[in-house]
Protein backbone atom coordinates (compact mmCIF):
# COMPACT_ATOMS: atom_id res chain seq x y z
CA UNK A 1 0.00 0.00 0.00
CA UNK A 2 1.05 3.38 -0.87
CA UNK A 3 1.33 5.88 2.09
CA UNK A 4 1.67 9.10 0.58
CA UNK A 5 -1.04 11.11 -1.51
CA UNK A 6 0.27 13.85 -3.80
CA UNK A 7 -1.85 16.84 -3.30
CA UNK A 8 -2.61 18.18 -6.84
CA UNK A 9 -6.56 18.63 -7.43
CA UNK A 10 -9.50 19.11 -5.02
CA UNK A 11 -10.17 15.02 -5.60
CA UNK A 12 -6.60 14.53 -4.34
CA UNK A 13 -8.21 15.31 -0.82
CA UNK A 14 -10.68 12.64 -1.17
CA UNK A 15 -8.19 9.99 -1.62
CA UNK A 16 -5.85 11.28 1.33
CA UNK A 17 -9.09 10.99 3.18
CA UNK A 18 -9.63 7.73 2.34
CA UNK A 19 -5.78 6.40 2.66
CA UNK A 20 -5.81 7.98 6.38
CA UNK A 21 -9.74 6.35 7.32
CA UNK A 22 -8.13 2.76 6.11
CA UNK A 23 -5.16 3.37 8.45
CA UNK A 24 -6.80 4.15 10.86
CA UNK A 25 -9.29 1.66 10.90
CA UNK A 26 -6.66 -0.57 10.40
CA UNK A 27 -5.07 0.64 13.50
CA UNK A 28 -8.12 0.16 15.79
CA UNK A 29 -9.27 3.46 16.52
CA UNK A 30 -12.72 4.10 17.13
CA UNK A 31 -15.19 5.94 14.65
CA UNK A 32 -14.86 9.06 16.68
CA UNK A 33 -11.09 9.13 16.73
CA UNK A 34 -11.37 8.03 12.75
CA UNK A 35 -13.70 10.99 11.96
CA UNK A 36 -10.64 13.32 13.75
CA UNK A 37 -8.06 11.55 12.09
CA UNK A 38 -9.90 12.17 8.56
CA UNK A 39 -11.28 15.70 9.13
CA UNK A 40 -7.13 16.73 9.85
CA UNK A 41 -5.81 15.28 6.98
CA UNK A 42 -8.79 16.98 4.85
CA UNK A 43 -7.67 20.44 6.55
CA UNK A 44 -4.01 19.84 6.02
CA UNK A 45 -4.60 18.46 2.10
CA UNK A 46 -6.88 21.52 1.67
CA UNK A 47 -3.94 23.93 2.47
CA UNK A 48 -1.93 22.46 0.07
CA UNK A 49 -4.17 22.36 -2.29
CA UNK A 50 -5.18 26.17 -1.58
CA UNK A 51 -2.07 27.80 -0.52
CA UNK A 52 0.79 25.70 -2.19
CA UNK A 53 -0.64 24.48 -4.97
CA UNK A 54 0.69 20.71 -4.40
CA UNK A 55 2.56 18.67 -2.18
CA UNK A 56 2.07 15.49 -0.37
CA UNK A 57 0.23 14.16 2.50
CA UNK A 58 1.77 10.67 3.84
CA UNK A 59 0.10 8.00 6.61
CA UNK A 60 1.79 6.13 8.71
CA UNK A 61 1.82 3.83 11.56
CA UNK A 62 4.10 5.21 14.44
CA UNK A 63 5.40 3.82 17.58
CA UNK A 64 6.61 5.09 20.83
CA UNK A 65 7.52 3.19 23.88
CA UNK A 66 4.64 1.45 24.78
CA UNK A 67 2.10 2.64 22.59
CA UNK A 68 0.93 2.72 18.74
CA UNK A 69 -0.17 5.42 16.73
CA UNK A 70 -1.04 6.80 13.12
CA UNK A 71 1.45 10.12 11.81
CA UNK A 72 0.48 12.55 9.66
CA UNK A 73 2.74 14.09 7.25
CA UNK A 74 2.00 17.08 4.94
CA UNK A 75 4.73 18.27 3.31
CA UNK A 76 4.68 21.35 0.40
CA UNK A 77 7.52 23.49 -1.59
CA UNK A 78 5.03 26.45 -1.79
CA UNK A 79 5.23 29.82 -0.09
CA UNK A 80 5.57 29.18 3.10
CA UNK A 81 4.20 30.75 6.51
CA UNK A 82 5.48 33.97 7.22
CA UNK A 83 3.79 34.17 10.56
CA UNK A 84 3.69 31.39 11.90
CA UNK A 85 2.15 32.60 15.21
CA UNK A 86 -0.16 34.39 13.67
CA UNK A 87 -1.92 31.29 12.02
CA UNK A 88 -1.89 28.87 14.74
CA UNK A 89 -3.57 32.03 16.68
CA UNK A 90 -7.38 30.55 17.71
CA UNK A 91 -10.13 32.88 15.40
CA UNK A 92 -7.70 33.86 12.59
CA UNK A 93 -8.37 31.77 9.87
CA UNK A 94 -11.94 30.30 10.94
CA UNK A 95 -13.64 33.95 10.68
CA UNK A 96 -13.86 33.39 7.39
CA UNK A 97 -15.59 30.33 7.09
CA UNK A 98 -11.90 29.11 6.50
CA UNK A 99 -12.78 25.94 7.96
CA UNK A 100 -10.85 24.84 11.26
CA UNK A 101 -7.52 25.72 10.35
CA UNK A 102 -4.19 24.54 11.87
CA UNK A 103 -5.73 25.50 15.49
CA UNK A 104 -8.24 23.09 14.56
CA UNK A 105 -5.70 20.54 13.42
CA UNK A 106 -3.43 20.44 16.52
CA UNK A 107 -7.22 20.00 18.63
CA UNK A 108 -7.72 17.18 16.90
CA UNK A 109 -4.35 15.12 16.87
CA UNK A 110 -2.30 14.51 20.28
CA UNK A 111 0.90 15.92 18.58
CA UNK A 112 1.67 18.74 16.42
CA UNK A 113 5.01 20.14 14.89
CA UNK A 114 4.98 22.57 11.99
CA UNK A 115 7.74 24.23 10.16
CA UNK A 116 8.03 26.65 8.11
CA UNK A 117 10.29 29.09 6.06
CA UNK A 118 9.09 32.00 3.37
CA UNK A 119 9.96 30.63 0.00
CA UNK A 120 11.08 26.88 1.01
CA UNK A 121 7.38 25.64 1.68
CA UNK A 122 5.82 23.73 4.61
CA UNK A 123 6.66 20.17 6.26
CA UNK A 124 3.35 19.91 9.17
CA UNK A 125 4.04 15.94 11.22
CA UNK A 126 0.49 15.26 12.95
CA UNK A 127 0.46 12.09 15.64
CA UNK A 128 -2.58 10.45 17.20
CA UNK A 129 -1.74 8.41 19.34
CA UNK A 130 -4.37 4.74 19.83
CA UNK A 131 -6.10 4.68 23.41
CA UNK B 1 -16.04 6.26 38.09
CA UNK B 2 -16.35 9.35 35.80
CA UNK B 3 -18.85 10.27 33.62
CA UNK B 4 -17.30 9.70 30.48
CA UNK B 5 -17.03 5.88 31.67
CA UNK B 6 -20.96 5.93 32.48
CA UNK B 7 -21.90 8.30 29.65
CA UNK B 8 -22.53 5.20 27.17
CA UNK B 9 -25.09 3.11 29.17
CA UNK B 10 -26.76 6.45 30.80
CA UNK B 11 -27.43 7.45 27.07
CA UNK B 12 -28.37 4.08 26.68
CA UNK B 13 -30.81 3.77 29.05
CA UNK B 14 -32.56 7.33 28.39
CA UNK B 15 -32.70 6.40 24.92
CA UNK B 16 -33.88 2.84 25.52
CA UNK B 17 -36.32 4.53 28.21
CA UNK B 18 -38.04 7.10 24.99
CA UNK B 19 -38.30 4.53 21.95
CA UNK B 20 -40.16 2.81 24.37
CA UNK B 21 -43.26 5.12 24.88
CA UNK B 22 -41.81 8.31 23.49
CA UNK B 23 -41.98 10.06 27.82
CA UNK B 24 -41.22 13.14 28.55
CA UNK B 25 -39.26 12.30 31.54
CA UNK B 26 -36.54 11.02 28.73
CA UNK B 27 -36.55 14.20 27.40
CA UNK B 28 -35.69 15.67 31.12
CA UNK B 29 -32.93 13.34 31.48
CA UNK B 30 -31.57 13.85 27.75
CA UNK B 31 -31.33 17.64 28.99
CA UNK B 32 -29.43 16.92 31.74
CA UNK B 33 -27.52 15.32 29.94
CA UNK B 34 -26.31 17.77 27.66
CA UNK B 35 -25.81 19.70 30.17
CA UNK B 36 -23.38 17.29 32.15
CA UNK B 37 -21.15 16.39 28.85
CA UNK B 38 -20.78 19.79 28.28
CA UNK B 39 -19.43 20.07 31.77
CA UNK B 40 -17.01 17.16 30.57
CA UNK B 41 -16.34 18.54 27.42
CA UNK B 42 -17.70 15.90 25.38
CA UNK B 43 -17.83 17.21 21.66
CA UNK B 44 -20.84 17.11 19.34
CA UNK B 45 -19.14 14.29 16.88
CA UNK B 46 -18.65 12.03 20.18
CA UNK B 47 -22.31 12.73 21.23
CA UNK B 48 -23.53 11.45 17.61
CA UNK B 49 -21.20 7.92 17.94
CA UNK B 50 -22.87 7.53 21.49
CA UNK B 51 -26.01 7.99 19.94
CA UNK B 52 -25.19 5.38 17.07
CA UNK B 53 -23.35 2.71 19.30
CA UNK B 54 -26.48 3.14 21.79
CA UNK B 55 -29.23 2.95 18.84
CA UNK B 56 -26.86 -0.28 17.27
CA UNK B 57 -26.93 -2.20 20.94
CA UNK B 58 -30.68 -1.51 21.31
CA UNK B 59 -31.80 -2.63 18.22
CA UNK B 60 -29.24 -4.60 16.16
CA UNK B 61 -31.90 -6.04 13.79
CA UNK B 62 -33.40 -3.17 11.94
CA UNK B 63 -30.14 -1.00 11.85
CA UNK B 64 -28.80 -1.12 8.69
CA UNK B 65 -30.77 1.29 6.77
CA UNK B 66 -30.05 4.02 9.52
CA UNK B 67 -26.82 3.51 10.81
CA UNK B 68 -24.50 4.65 7.87
CA UNK B 69 -26.65 8.23 7.99
CA UNK B 70 -24.38 8.61 11.31
CA UNK B 71 -21.48 8.32 9.50
CA UNK B 72 -22.52 11.55 7.44
CA UNK B 73 -23.83 13.43 10.51
CA UNK B 74 -20.81 12.48 12.79
CA UNK B 75 -18.74 14.47 10.01
CA UNK B 76 -20.78 17.18 9.70
CA UNK B 77 -21.33 17.54 13.31
CA UNK B 78 -17.03 17.58 13.09
CA UNK B 79 -16.91 21.07 12.13
CA UNK B 80 -19.03 22.23 14.72
CA UNK B 81 -16.90 20.31 17.48
CA UNK B 82 -13.80 22.26 16.31
CA UNK B 83 -15.77 25.54 16.57
CA UNK B 84 -17.30 24.70 20.06
CA UNK B 85 -13.58 23.74 21.16
CA UNK B 86 -12.29 26.66 19.54
CA UNK B 87 -14.90 29.22 21.32
CA UNK B 88 -13.84 27.45 24.88
CA UNK B 89 -10.31 28.32 24.29
CA UNK B 90 -11.15 32.05 23.24
CA UNK B 91 -13.47 32.14 26.25
CA UNK B 92 -10.13 31.36 28.72
CA UNK B 93 -8.73 34.05 26.40
CA UNK B 94 -10.79 36.07 27.06
CA UNK B 95 -11.31 35.74 31.01
CA UNK B 96 -7.57 36.14 31.27
CA UNK B 97 -7.66 39.43 28.96
CA UNK B 98 -10.13 40.61 31.37
CA UNK B 99 -8.48 40.05 34.19
CA UNK B 100 -5.41 41.60 32.78
CA UNK B 101 -7.39 44.87 31.92
CA UNK B 102 -9.08 44.84 35.80
CA UNK B 103 -5.40 44.78 37.16
CA UNK B 104 -4.10 47.31 34.45
CA UNK B 105 -7.45 49.83 35.26
CA UNK B 106 -6.77 49.50 39.03
CA UNK B 107 -3.14 50.41 38.36
CA UNK B 108 -4.39 53.36 36.71
CA UNK B 109 -6.62 54.19 39.37
CA UNK B 110 -3.43 54.46 41.52
CA UNK B 111 -1.52 56.18 39.20
CA UNK B 112 -3.80 58.96 38.76
CA UNK B 113 -5.21 59.02 42.24
CA UNK B 114 -5.63 62.72 43.35
CA UNK B 115 -6.10 64.39 46.77
CA UNK B 116 -9.11 66.67 47.02
CA UNK B 117 -7.41 69.82 48.89
CA UNK B 118 -8.42 70.77 51.75
CA UNK B 119 -9.01 75.02 52.06
CA UNK B 120 -11.36 76.98 54.09
CA UNK B 121 -13.22 78.89 51.75
CA UNK B 122 -13.81 75.92 49.04
CA UNK B 123 -15.93 72.46 49.10
CA UNK B 124 -14.97 70.75 46.89
CA UNK B 125 -16.19 67.46 45.22
CA UNK B 126 -15.20 65.47 42.23
CA UNK B 127 -16.57 62.00 40.70
CA UNK B 128 -15.05 60.62 37.86
CA UNK B 129 -16.49 56.99 36.24
CA UNK B 130 -15.05 55.31 33.03
CA UNK B 131 -17.14 54.11 30.65
CA UNK B 132 -15.18 50.92 30.30
CA UNK B 133 -12.78 49.47 32.58
CA UNK B 134 -10.37 52.12 31.82
CA UNK B 135 -10.65 55.83 31.76
CA UNK B 136 -9.97 58.49 29.32
CA UNK B 137 -10.70 61.36 31.72
CA UNK B 138 -7.83 63.11 34.07
CA UNK B 139 -7.96 65.16 36.22
CA UNK B 140 -6.10 66.84 39.39
CA UNK B 141 -5.57 69.03 41.77
CA UNK B 142 -2.63 71.05 42.87
CA UNK B 143 -2.17 73.41 46.32
CA UNK B 144 0.48 75.41 46.31
CA UNK B 145 1.91 77.19 49.18
CA UNK B 146 0.41 80.38 49.03
CA UNK B 147 -2.94 78.70 49.41
CA UNK B 148 -4.32 78.65 45.89
CA UNK B 149 -5.62 75.69 44.05
CA UNK B 150 -5.26 74.42 40.57
CA UNK B 151 -7.82 72.03 38.84
CA UNK B 152 -6.61 70.78 35.42
CA UNK B 153 -9.33 68.46 34.08
CA UNK B 154 -8.57 66.78 30.67
CA UNK B 155 -10.01 64.05 27.62
CA UNK B 156 -8.65 62.17 25.25
CA UNK B 157 -10.87 61.94 22.71
CA UNK B 158 -11.21 58.26 22.37
CA UNK B 159 -12.27 55.65 25.25
CA UNK B 160 -10.70 52.82 26.36
CA UNK B 161 -6.88 51.27 26.75
CA UNK B 162 -5.58 53.73 23.88
CA UNK B 163 -6.84 56.49 25.95
CA UNK B 164 -5.41 55.38 29.18
CA UNK B 165 -1.72 54.85 28.23
CA UNK B 166 -2.31 58.71 26.51
CA UNK B 167 -3.69 59.78 29.73
CA UNK B 168 -0.31 58.30 31.94
CA UNK B 169 1.86 60.59 29.82
CA UNK B 170 0.05 64.03 30.45
CA UNK B 171 0.18 63.23 34.23
CA UNK B 172 3.96 62.94 33.87
CA UNK B 173 4.42 65.63 31.88
CA UNK B 174 1.91 67.51 34.71
CA UNK B 175 4.35 66.41 37.39
CA UNK B 176 7.58 67.76 35.71
CA UNK B 177 6.45 71.15 35.26
CA UNK B 178 9.73 73.00 37.35
CA UNK B 179 7.93 73.94 41.09
CA UNK B 180 6.48 77.04 41.81
CA UNK B 181 2.96 78.67 40.91
CA UNK B 182 1.78 77.85 37.01
CA UNK B 183 -0.67 80.11 35.43
CA UNK B 184 -3.09 78.85 33.16
CA UNK B 185 -2.15 79.23 30.26
CA UNK B 186 1.59 78.37 30.80
CA UNK B 187 0.22 75.14 31.25
CA UNK B 188 -1.04 74.35 28.57
CA UNK B 189 1.09 75.61 26.93
CA UNK B 190 3.86 73.60 27.82
CA UNK B 191 1.41 70.60 27.88
CA UNK B 192 1.07 71.23 24.39
CA UNK B 193 4.53 71.39 23.58
CA UNK B 194 5.11 67.87 25.01
CA UNK B 195 1.49 66.00 23.27
CA UNK B 196 2.84 67.64 19.84
CA UNK B 197 6.24 65.47 20.25
CA UNK B 198 4.88 62.34 21.69
CA UNK B 199 1.74 61.34 20.75
CA UNK B 200 0.11 60.13 17.53
CA UNK B 201 -1.52 62.83 15.43
CA UNK B 202 -4.68 60.70 15.23
CA UNK B 203 -4.96 61.35 19.36
CA UNK B 204 -6.59 64.83 20.71
CA UNK B 205 -6.66 65.54 24.08
CA UNK B 206 -8.87 68.41 25.71
CA UNK B 207 -8.05 70.18 28.85
CA UNK B 208 -9.40 72.99 31.00
CA UNK B 209 -7.14 74.28 33.18
CA UNK B 210 -8.10 76.55 36.31
CA UNK B 211 -6.47 77.93 39.32
CA UNK B 212 -8.65 79.77 41.96
CA UNK B 213 -6.72 82.56 44.38
CA UNK B 214 -7.60 82.14 47.88
CA UNK B 215 -6.72 85.50 48.54
CA UNK B 216 -8.28 87.29 46.23
CA UNK B 217 -11.30 84.76 45.35
CA UNK B 218 -10.86 84.69 41.50
CA UNK B 219 -10.81 81.45 38.97
CA UNK B 220 -8.26 82.52 36.32
CA UNK B 221 -8.48 79.56 33.73
CA UNK B 222 -7.39 78.58 30.10
CA UNK B 223 -9.02 75.88 27.89
CA UNK B 224 -7.44 73.97 25.05
CA UNK B 225 -10.72 72.84 23.56
CA UNK B 226 -12.24 71.34 26.09
CA UNK B 227 -15.88 71.27 27.50
CA UNK B 228 -17.20 74.68 28.92
CA UNK B 229 -17.71 74.72 32.15
CA UNK B 230 -20.67 76.34 34.28
CA UNK B 231 -20.79 78.93 36.70
CA UNK B 232 -23.45 79.60 39.43
CA UNK B 233 -24.13 83.04 40.35
CA UNK B 234 -25.26 82.51 44.05
CA UNK B 235 -27.12 85.91 44.24
CA UNK B 236 -28.79 85.66 40.77
CA UNK B 237 -29.28 82.33 40.93
CA UNK B 238 -28.23 81.81 37.50
CA UNK B 239 -25.59 79.99 35.25
CA UNK B 240 -23.54 81.01 32.94
CA UNK B 241 -20.93 79.47 30.77
CA UNK B 242 -16.87 79.54 31.59
CA UNK B 243 -16.86 81.18 28.51
CA UNK B 244 -12.67 79.70 26.98
CA UNK B 245 -11.86 79.26 23.33
CA UNK B 246 -8.58 77.73 22.62
CA UNK B 247 -7.31 74.94 20.64
CA UNK B 248 -6.55 71.20 21.38
CA UNK B 249 -3.36 70.05 22.19
CA UNK B 250 -1.31 68.15 20.38
CA UNK B 251 -2.39 70.18 16.74
CA UNK B 252 0.06 72.36 17.11
CA UNK B 253 3.36 73.65 18.73
CA UNK B 254 3.15 77.35 18.58
CA UNK B 255 -0.47 77.41 19.69
CA UNK B 256 -0.94 80.51 22.68
CA UNK B 257 -3.74 79.79 25.34
CA UNK B 258 -5.42 82.48 26.46
CA UNK B 259 -6.56 83.13 29.92
CA UNK B 260 -9.29 84.45 31.18
CA UNK B 261 -10.85 85.27 34.70
CA UNK B 262 -13.98 85.28 37.21
CA UNK B 263 -14.23 86.68 40.40
CA UNK B 264 -15.99 84.32 42.68
CA UNK B 265 -18.23 85.15 45.96
CA UNK B 266 -19.36 83.36 48.75
CA UNK B 267 -22.07 80.50 47.65
CA UNK B 268 -21.13 80.87 43.80
CA UNK B 269 -19.96 77.29 42.20
CA UNK B 270 -17.52 76.69 39.51
CA UNK B 271 -18.63 73.15 37.99
CA UNK B 272 -16.14 71.52 35.53
CA UNK B 273 -17.23 68.68 33.18
CA UNK B 274 -15.69 66.36 30.53
CA UNK B 275 -17.54 65.85 27.68
CA UNK B 276 -19.21 62.56 29.21
CA UNK B 277 -21.53 64.90 30.95
CA UNK B 278 -23.24 67.62 28.46
CA UNK B 279 -22.67 64.58 25.78
CA UNK B 280 -25.02 62.07 28.00
CA UNK B 281 -26.91 60.45 24.93
CA UNK B 282 -30.63 58.81 25.87
CA UNK B 283 -32.61 57.29 23.26
CA UNK B 284 -33.83 60.86 22.04
CA UNK B 285 -30.34 62.21 21.74
CA UNK B 286 -28.44 64.47 23.48
CA UNK B 287 -29.80 65.76 26.71
CA UNK B 288 -29.96 69.27 26.68
CA UNK B 289 -28.21 72.08 28.12
CA UNK B 290 -30.94 73.88 30.22
CA UNK B 291 -31.61 69.45 31.26
CA UNK B 292 -28.35 69.64 32.48
CA UNK B 293 -28.49 72.87 34.11
CA UNK B 294 -32.02 71.62 35.68
CA UNK B 295 -30.42 69.06 37.42
CA UNK B 296 -27.75 71.37 38.78
CA UNK B 297 -29.75 73.64 40.10
CA UNK B 298 -32.40 70.61 41.77
CA UNK B 299 -29.04 69.99 44.05
CA UNK B 300 -27.05 73.04 44.23
CA UNK B 301 -27.62 74.12 47.62
CA UNK B 302 -25.89 70.68 48.86
CA UNK B 303 -22.46 70.12 49.38
CA UNK B 304 -20.02 69.77 46.30
CA UNK B 305 -19.56 65.97 46.43
CA UNK B 306 -23.18 65.51 47.10
CA UNK B 307 -24.35 67.68 44.27
CA UNK B 308 -21.32 65.35 41.85
CA UNK B 309 -22.99 62.51 43.06
CA UNK B 310 -26.62 63.15 42.87
CA UNK B 311 -25.85 64.81 39.10
CA UNK B 312 -24.40 61.82 38.22
CA UNK B 313 -26.95 59.36 39.53
CA UNK B 314 -29.65 61.06 37.99
CA UNK B 315 -27.85 60.64 34.59
CA UNK B 316 -26.71 57.66 34.89
CA UNK B 317 -30.73 56.85 34.96
CA UNK B 318 -31.82 58.84 32.53
CA UNK B 319 -29.11 56.38 30.14
CA UNK B 320 -30.40 53.63 31.30
CA UNK B 321 -27.05 52.87 33.24
CA UNK B 322 -25.02 52.65 30.39
CA UNK B 323 -22.23 55.31 30.16
CA UNK B 324 -21.18 55.87 26.51
CA UNK B 325 -18.40 57.86 27.44
CA UNK B 326 -16.13 58.48 30.65
CA UNK B 327 -17.78 60.77 33.02
CA UNK B 328 -16.24 63.49 35.02
CA UNK B 329 -17.41 66.21 37.27
CA UNK B 330 -15.69 68.83 38.96
CA UNK B 331 -17.24 71.63 41.50
CA UNK B 332 -15.76 74.42 43.27
CA UNK B 333 -17.96 75.93 45.79
CA UNK B 334 -16.76 78.84 47.76
CA UNK B 335 -18.39 78.40 51.14
CA UNK B 336 -16.65 81.26 53.14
Amino acid sequence: MDSCVKIINEWDIVAARQLGRNVAKDLGFGTVDQARITTAISELARNIYLYAGQGQVCIEKTEAVGKTGLIIISEDQGPGINDLRKVMEDGFSTSGGLGAGLPGVKRLVDEFTIESNPGEGTLIKAIKWLR
Amino acid sequence: MGFRDVMHEKYKEILESYMEDQNEQALYLSQKFSRKSIEYKISPEEIISIHKTALMELEAERSDSVMPSFDILLEVMMGYGLAYREHQSLRTIQQELKSEIEVAANMQQTLLGTQIPDVDCLDIGAISVPARQMSGDYYHFVQDEQGAVSVAIADIIGKGIPAALCMSMIKYSMDSLPEGRHEPYQVLESLNRVVEQNVDPTMFITMFYGMYNTINHTFYYSSAGHEPGFFYNHETKEFEELYAKGLLLGVDKKTKYRQFEKRVDVGDVILLMSDGVTECRTEEGFIEVDTLIGYIEKYIHLEAQEIANKVYKELEYLQDFQLRDDFTLIILKRIK
